[in-house]
């Protein structure tokens, strides 16, 4: 074969598979874009629907959803809900893995492992019927702080075993240099343990918050005051008795249900940036 | 300030290894002390049981007087500076400094003014706003040794303080830290591997060995006259040369030769006989009351060279030489010792018997 004949033909099948593969990456885009430009602009449109509206603009959706007597309140539950569980999780998974990480029990990595192991496979719905009636014999049923209590119970485990790694990595001189100083056990873990495991704490505190944020199968059942429930749940209500949706509540609940997780994440990426402190070489 | 007394220590890890074995020793007031030993001779261990950080199975410590064995660390009032400089990466050096200080509720102002006090003394005054990360070595160091003075303890112990410098730093950082110590008058406990260091800097040195102290010691007594085997083998930057031979009257039969040593001993004890290198006269001539050998390597040291001299028993002997006269390797030469440095230990015990 000669090369003048056979080029315009290899540079045509190029350039069909070209066509070919950016219209392929073109319509992966739109499925995976359409929902969040749905997030965006429904909100604001006049007549919302399943569809990506064309463009108008309105906030009388936004009356709709602050008349609403559950919505933004809510949200604020869905708010305590979240910190209180971030910060028990941090606190008592912080403590726990920084005893676990420095006293030496005969064992101590089989019993991590089976907590760990356990608290897998015995998850949410299984452990659901028991948690209920242990909460019903206490009268602890539509009490949050018993529900913030069994949703941190859920995460402790991975989180001590996340947390252990990282206080593994904390030099042992660190704590001695300070214990020289006079510095009491809750002293070094203060000062010294917890500032230089700070990113690991920060991982914790944000996993937390959206495990907690997307829980519904816990709150609905723990919970029996409307007034007490979080976004996640209230979300459910907004079907009239046809189950067809109230989409001017919808679209306006979801954009705002989604604000605290972004902005929770701008602000641990800003502030720590998920980088790490180790030890100092020589 | 205050001396430190052991007496009887003791550490016992749990599985059974002994690091510290029945141990006495008395450190002076105003003392800078080195404890020197192979790695895993239990110096370490040893300096930690003082500070606290290790409690002793057996025996007491004490502390000017003060009894502190079942004391926790921070009520001994000591500081301790760590290999690895144990500095806080989250920090400030001005914070860093000043932790001490924050331990013991000093109000801010009086700690942060404290702590740029001491810092500037030691030439940190530019560094106070870094972290810990963005110094050298040996800025590090001068932070952790900061972080020890402003804490005014009444001992200092330093864990292998300058093994993290390297080469050349490091013998800067020995003067410093002498005259650091000298200026304070801090009683000073250092431990170290690096026998040069030892020598460089302590007033006295315990040599230790499997849990023991071999010797206690200026460091020309420790360097002079070692105690034994162990401690002539180990102290010296070029190794004691140890030799089988056998009294005899009053004359040294060795493989190499017959060496005069009028010594107090029985006929026909079996010694070990040291002589440092440094100690021993090289003559390209036959001379009388000799060490003969060939001489085989030489290696340069700078402002002189170590020869060494095969013998006929399997035993080599090393010779200090000055520049500019070292040998050919192949040809036949002497080694004279000075009076008074041939040492005599047991053969069996390697324990010192005389000297001569």
């Amino acid at each position: 074969m000669s090369a003048p004949e056979d080029g315009p033909a290899r540079a045509a099948r190029q350039a069909v598979a070209r066509v070919g593969r950016y219209v392929f990456a073109g319509l992966v885009l739109v499925f995976f874009a359409l929902p969040l430009v749905w997030l965006v602009a429904t909100p604001f449109a006049r007549t919302p629907s399943y569809r990506v509206p064309a463009p108008s603009f309105t906030l009388h959706n936004f009356r709709v959803l602050f008349d609403n007597p559950y919505a933004v309140r809510s949200i604020g539950n869905s708010l305590v809900l979240a910190a209180g569980t971030a910060l028990l999780a941090v606190v008592f998974a912080g403590t726990a893995a920084y005893a676990l990480s420095r006293v030496r029990l005969p064992g101590r990595d089989a019993v991590l492992y089976a907590i760990l192991l356990l608290s897998s496979i015995v998850t949410g719905t299984a452990a659901m019927v028991p948690i209920f009636l242990m909460l019903f014999q206490l009268d602890l049923i539509d009490n949050r702080l018993a529900l913030i209590l069994v949703l941190t119970g859920g995460l402790l485990p991975s989180a001590m075993f996340i947390l252990k790694d990282f206080m593994d990595t904390v030099p042992r001189s660190y704590e001695e240099s300070a214990r020289v100083f006079g510095a009491s056990p809750f002293q070094i873990l203060r000062h010294v343990v917890a500032p230089v495991v700070r990113p690991g704490l920060a991982t914790i505190a944000v996993w937390a918050v959206v495990q907690v944020w997307g829980n519904f199968l816990l709150p609905y059942i723990l919970l029996r005051d409307p007034g007490k429930q979080p976004a996640a749940v209230i979300m459910y209500t907004f079907y009239d008795e046809g189950g067809q949706p109230n989409f001017a509540l919808i679209s306006t609940f979801s954009l705002l249900y989604s604000v605290p997780v972004v902005l929770c994440y701008l602000l641990v990426n800003r502030r720590y940036g998920f980088r790490f402190q180790g030890g100092i070489k020589g | 300030m205050a001396g430190i007394e052991l007496s009887g220590v003791t550490k016992t890890y749990p599985g059974g290894v002994t690091a510290v074995d029945g141990l006495d020793l008395t450190v002076r007031d105003g003392e800078f002390f080195a404890l020197l030993g192979p790695s895993g001779c239990g110096k370490t261990t040893l300096l930690r049981t003082i500070a606290g950080l290790e409690q002793a199975s057996a025996g007491t410590v004490a502390i000017g007087e003060r009894d502190v064995t079942r004391l926790a660390p921070g009520q001994r009032d000591v500081a301790m500076v760590f290999q690895d400089y144990a500095l806080f990466p989250h920090m400030t050096v001005l914070d860093n400094i000043a932790y001490p200080l924050r331990v013991k509720r000093t109000p801010r102002p009086a700690r942060h003014g404290k702590a740029r006090e001491v810092g500037a003394g030691l030439d940190l005054a530019e560094l106070m706003a870094r972290r810990p990360a963005e110094l050298s070595g040996g800025q590090q160091q001068r932070v952790a040794l900061a972080r020890a003075v402003v804490a005014h303890p009444r001992a200092f112990l330093f864990d292998e303080p300058l093994s993290n410098l390297d080469a050349r730093l490091r013998l800067s950082a020995r003067t410093f830290l002498k005259r650091l110590q000298r200026e304070l008058g801090i009683t000073t406990v250092f431990v170290t591997h690096d026998q040069a260091e030892a020598l460089a800097m302590a007033d006295r040195i315990a040599v230790m060995d499997a849990g023991r102290i071999r010797q206690v010691g200026t460091p020309r007594e420790v360097f002079g006259r070692p105690a034994t085997t162990f401690v002539a083998h180990f102290i010296g930057s070029t190794p004691m040369n140890l030799l089988d031979g056998t009294v005899k009257g009053d004359r040294l039969d060795l493989a190499a030769g017959m060496l005069p040593c009028p010594a107090d001993l029985p006929d026909d004890t079996r010694v070990t006989v040291g002589i440092r290198p440094e100690y021993l006269t090289y003559s390209a001539v036959e001379v009388p009351d000799a060490l003969a050998g060939t001489v085989g390597i030489v290696e340069n040291l700078g402002s002189s060279s170590l020869v060494t001299l095969e013998t006929d028993s399997a035993e080599p002997v090393g010779v200090i030489v000055e520049e500019g006269t070292e040998p050919e390797p192949g040809t036949p030469g002497w080694a004279t010792p000075r009076p008074g440095r041939v040492l005599l230990y047991d053969a069996d015990t390697g324990a010192l018997l005389d000297r001569c």
